[in-house]
């Protein structure tokens, strides 16, 4: 089997006393869109500055195919990053924007105008190639950016939130562009962000951090579907988090009770033994029935457009929220009214903690 | 984004194995063009002086003793508080403190006019104000005396207009020389209290005016308060270099408005010099400084650490 | 109802303080013109003290205190600017280190010092260490007190230059010395060329500290000018002044537009 493109070894980085990163360990293969994935302090941008280059590492080993770059300047490491503000050198026009790294690398003058002419084309912005960085708008910005670090033709590219700066409208477009040029070029991707629906839809796979530790590894699918503890479960998409008590545990599915006294089955992963736990269920993988797992009381439905939000809550006063599909239906209930609830099966999740 | 971590541009950029070499030539040039000067200031003025300037190693208070105290004409007399270089001392406090006042009184307006333009205007305005500062201030001196003479244009105007019979005697007064203080720093008064203004956030005062507050009112009860620093930093700004100010009162004032400045340039000049007395006044307006200074950091120190 | 911004009386302090500014130096500049040798009447406009000073009895003494005072100018502002270009990158580039504090108090320390007490200070300094005063210990004094003047406007420029401009350079391959010689050298220009510009212009000024540390026979303009008007002011001292005038202002002008030319660029 092939060494990684990137292996990272135990990485910790420590300013002072403060600890930014606690021994994180991960491997990112080749041609893989990876998304580091946390909210604000998290250690996400840390680590992809580690890996650039900017940031000393305190222990631990970077490998970029098998070789430990984690000592070596930035200029020296094959890898070329995106930055949240873009960074475009102010004084240059888009065309030496691009071609700064070829010149760097030494490449001549024809060759090097040759290349980053070709860079902007890709990124549709062969018009604007003698303005000012200045002169240009959020999103052509971000795509000389994109030109700028993609055109020494990086063994991996880092983007630091590049998205981030772009109104809304421009970002999903730019979530698809962003996929597509990654299929395209076959670079490995490392992107960092806040924003979980990026992640979702771009990722092959996605590495949640939190509090300077990796939480969970996986395809945007597992991520969603089967969150291993509390943490990403509530971090990613909305969910209901129910605390219980697993009262037995047999052949993978665990007999629980839930507060006000219900009693429900559900599965039960490896590691989940009798005692107090967790379980979440996502919002819309819970339906309206004639009979049901539970039964919940109406509090108020709230009107989203796309979707309707039932807030109930169960005999205990525990509130479940419920999302339901915005169809023509009559039969919504009134606030106060009782209703059975359906969960999906295997939506209902129990978390170690 | 690591938002409550430390920012780290010295890892990032590369400059921190650099700092000695590029702070090398700072530390050299100040350090012994400076601070070794002001040092070595401090032990010649207890030196005895040698009559045709320069000094004799030899230590001695004499300095300070002339000073303070009055031994009589063959220094055998009992001592008693000598007042003239006190006095010397008291002028110029209070002549740097009428160009404080003089300067904070028309400064503030202008500050205050300056930060409630467009932000477009905001500019001129203070370019306006600060492009005299730029000019040599020996030729604004010189200007401002010429201007003041006796039968120079003011003067002339102002009879010619028939308002006065005889020139007004400006030069060589109290009132010149502190014309000249507050035109030399006007502008350090403008742009402290400008930056001061242009961050007050007005809605305070709309809520005092809808509290019943009148204009005035509003300015001294939450206006003044708010921007004090400002006008705090603008009276140092002023008052420090007034205090040992040498050409306005030298060219402006006459013997009766004799400053600290003047005292001191005297003890240089040729053969009637007395370099440790001079090093002597130097270090007693040195020390002036630095209190007013630490006084002000202080006050500063313990304003931040409310907000 | 006028808002909160407006005071009565404000406008009128602002243009009475104007008035007060200006007024001297254009009355020595209307009279610097006069055609009579009488300071007091005016004769009509006429450039014949503008001739006095390049052609009159004392325009060989003008002329070497005005190359005094320009070469030192230059020197000096040359000097300071390069020192406190490097002390500008550690400060603001060095991250924390020790002595941090002090060196910044170090570096604005000619600032706090009155001027009087460092032209005592820097006197007694040269006359102990047996250095002649003349040409070599103005200039050292000038490039000791324009390093604060030229480290202010370098400084504030490059705190508003973000570090990931140097980050991209050396990302996309560029060494230390040409990240810094590509991006942040001319980020930093605009700062460089007014603390250039603003140390030169406190060199051209200073009067005070040059008094003490010339040595005789040496003359700056300032001390020259100085010298003359103790014998009471002469016309042809207002046609120097009008001169030295138009070139400070041209200077802080050239330096306000550049300074304003590189936020535009910056945004």
């Amino acid at each position: 089997m092939n060494a990684p493109t990137v292996d990272i070894r135990n990485a910790v980085k420590r300013y002072g006393t403060v600890t930014a990163l606690h021994g994180v360990s991960l491997s990112i293969a080749d041609n893989e869109f990876f998304t580091l994935l946390g909210p604000s302090g998290c250690g996400k941008t840390t680590l992809l500055r580690m890996i650039a280059g900017f940031e000393d590492v305190t222990e631990g080993e970077i490998l970029l195919f098998g070789k430990d770059i984690a000592r070596l300047e930035p200029n020296h490491r094959p890898v070329n990053t995106v930055f949240q503000h873009y960074a475009l050198f102010p004084h240059m026009s888009v065309i030496d924007n691009v071609a700064f790294g070829l010149k760097m690398k030494g490449m001549a003058l024809a060759e090097r105008r040759a290349r980053a002419g070709k860079m902007l084309e890709m990124v549709h912005l062969s018009a604007f190639a003698d303005r000012l960085p200045a002169q240009l708008s959020g999103g052509q910005q971000q795509r000389v950016a994109l030109a700028r670090a993609l055109a020494p033709d990086p063994k991996v590219l880092l983007l630091d939130e590049p998205l981030s700066a772009l109104d809304l409208k421009l970002r999903q477009a730019m979530r698809v562009e962003l996929k597509q040029l990654q299929e395209e070029t076959g670079i490995t991707f490392i992107f960092v962000t806040h924003d979980q629906e990026e992640a979702l839809t771009m990722s092959d796979r996605i590495a949640v951090m939190s509090a300077g530790h990796v939480q969970q590894v996986g395809s945007p699918r597992d991520i969603y579907e089967a969150p291993v503890n509390r943490f990403v479960a509530d971090f990613i998409g909305e969910t209901n988090l129910v605390p219980v008590t697993v009262e037995a545990v047999a052949d993978g599915r665990a007999t629980v009770l839930l507060p006000g006294g219900h009693r429900m089955s559900c599965a039960a992963d490896a590691g989940i033994g009798p005692g107090a736990h967790h379980l979440s269920v996502r919002p819309e993988r819970m339906n309206l029935g004639t009979t049901g797992d539970l039964e919940a009381v109406v509090e108020r439905v709230v009107y989203l457009g796309t979707d309707l939000q039932l807030h109930t809550h169960l005999d205990g006063g525990q509130p479940l929220h419920v999302r339901l599909q915005n169809s023509a239906r009559a039969d919504l209930p009134a606030p106060g009214a009782r209703v059975a609830l359906q969960i999906e099966e295997g939506a209902a999740r129990l978390l170690v903690d | 984004m690591a938002g409550f971590l430390p920012k780290s541009g010295a890892e990032s950029t590369g400059y921190r194995g650099l700092v000695g070499p590029l702070l090398l030539p700072t530390w050299v040039m100040v350090g012994v063009f400076l601070v070794i000067p002001v040092a070595l200031m401090a032990i010649y003025s207890f030196l005895t002086k040698e009559f045709r300037g320069g000094v004799i190693w030899d230590f001695t208070l004499a300095a300070y003793d002339q000073f303070f105290f009055n031994r009589g004409l063959f220094g055998d007399e009992p001592p008693s508080i000598e007042w003239t270089y006190i006095a010397i001392f008291w002028r110029s406090v209070w002549q740097a403190g009428v160009a404080t006042l003089l300067c904070l009184a028309v400064g503030f307006p202008t500050a205050w006019f300056i930060a409630t333009r467009p932000a477009a205007q905001r500019g001129v305005w203070l370019f306006l104000v600060t492009v005299p500062y730029w000019v040599n201030l020996l030729i604004r001196t010189v200007s401002l005396k010429f201007l003041l003479r006796d039968n120079g244009p003011l003067n002339g105007s102002l009879m010619s207009l028939g308002l006065i019979d005889g020139p007004l005697p400006l030069v060589n007064t109290d009132l010149a020389v502190q014309l000249g203080l507050f035109y030399s720093y006007l502008p350090f008064m403008v742009l402290p209290i400008y930056a001061a203004v242009e961050r007050y956030n007005f809605a305070l005062s709309e809520a005092a005016a809808d509290l019943y507050a009148s204009r005035w009112v509003t300015l001294r009860e939450i206006v003044l308060p708010v921007v004090r620093p400002g006008i705090v930093a603008g009276c140092i700004l002023v008052f420090v270099p007034s205090l040992g100010a040498f050409l306005a009162p030298d060219l402006l004032g006459g013997a009766k408005t004799f400053m600290i400045g003047s005292l001191i340039d005297e003890q240089f000049k040729g053969s009637q010099g007395n370099w440790p007395f001079g090093a002597a006044v130097s270090m007693i307006l040195m020390t002036l400084v630095m209190i007013v200074l630490i006084l002000y950091a202080r006050a500063q120190a313990k304003a931040e650490r409310r907000s | 109802m006028k808002g909160v911004r407006h005071y009565p009386g404000f406008l009128a302090m602002t243009i009475g303080c104007l008035v007060v500014l200006y007024a001297p130096l254009i009355v020595v500049t209307v009279y610097s013109f006069n055609g009579s040798t009488s300071i007091t009447q005016w004769g009509g406009f006429s450039w014949r003290w503008y001739a006095d000073v390049f052609t009159g009895p004392e325009a060989p003494r003008f002329a070497a205190a005005a190359w005094n005072s320009l070469t030192i100018a230059v020197l000096a502002a040359t000097a300071a600017t390069a020192i406190a270009t490097a002390a500008a990158v550690a400060m603001v580039r060095g991250g924390r280190f020790r002595g941090k504090s002090a060196t910044f108090a170090l570096i604005n320390l000619p600032l706090m010092v009155p001027e009087i007490v460092t032209a005592v200070a820097t006197l007694i300094f040269f006359s102990a260490i047996g250095l002649t005063t003349g040409y070599l210990t103005i200039l050292i004094a000038h490039v000791t007190f324009c390093i604060p003047f030229a480290y202010l406007p370098i400084a504030a420029r490059l705190e508003g230059i973000e570090s990931s401009y140097e980050q991209a350079a050396r990302d996309l391959y560029a060494t230390r010395a040409q990240a810094f010689r590509l991006i942040l050298l001319p980020l930093m220009a605009p700062g460089i060329i007014s603390g250039f510009l603003l140390a030169f212009i406190i060199s051209l000024d200073d009067f005070i500290i040059t008094n003490f540390v010339k040595g005789a026979g040496m003359e700056t303009l300032p001390t020259a000018i100085f010298g003359s008007v103790k014998q009471g002011i002469k016309p042809n001292i207002m046609a120097i002044s009008t001169m030295m005038l138009a070139v400070s202002v041209l200077f802080v002008t050239l330096s306000y537009f550049i300074n304003r030319s590189g936020q535009k660029t910056r945004a």
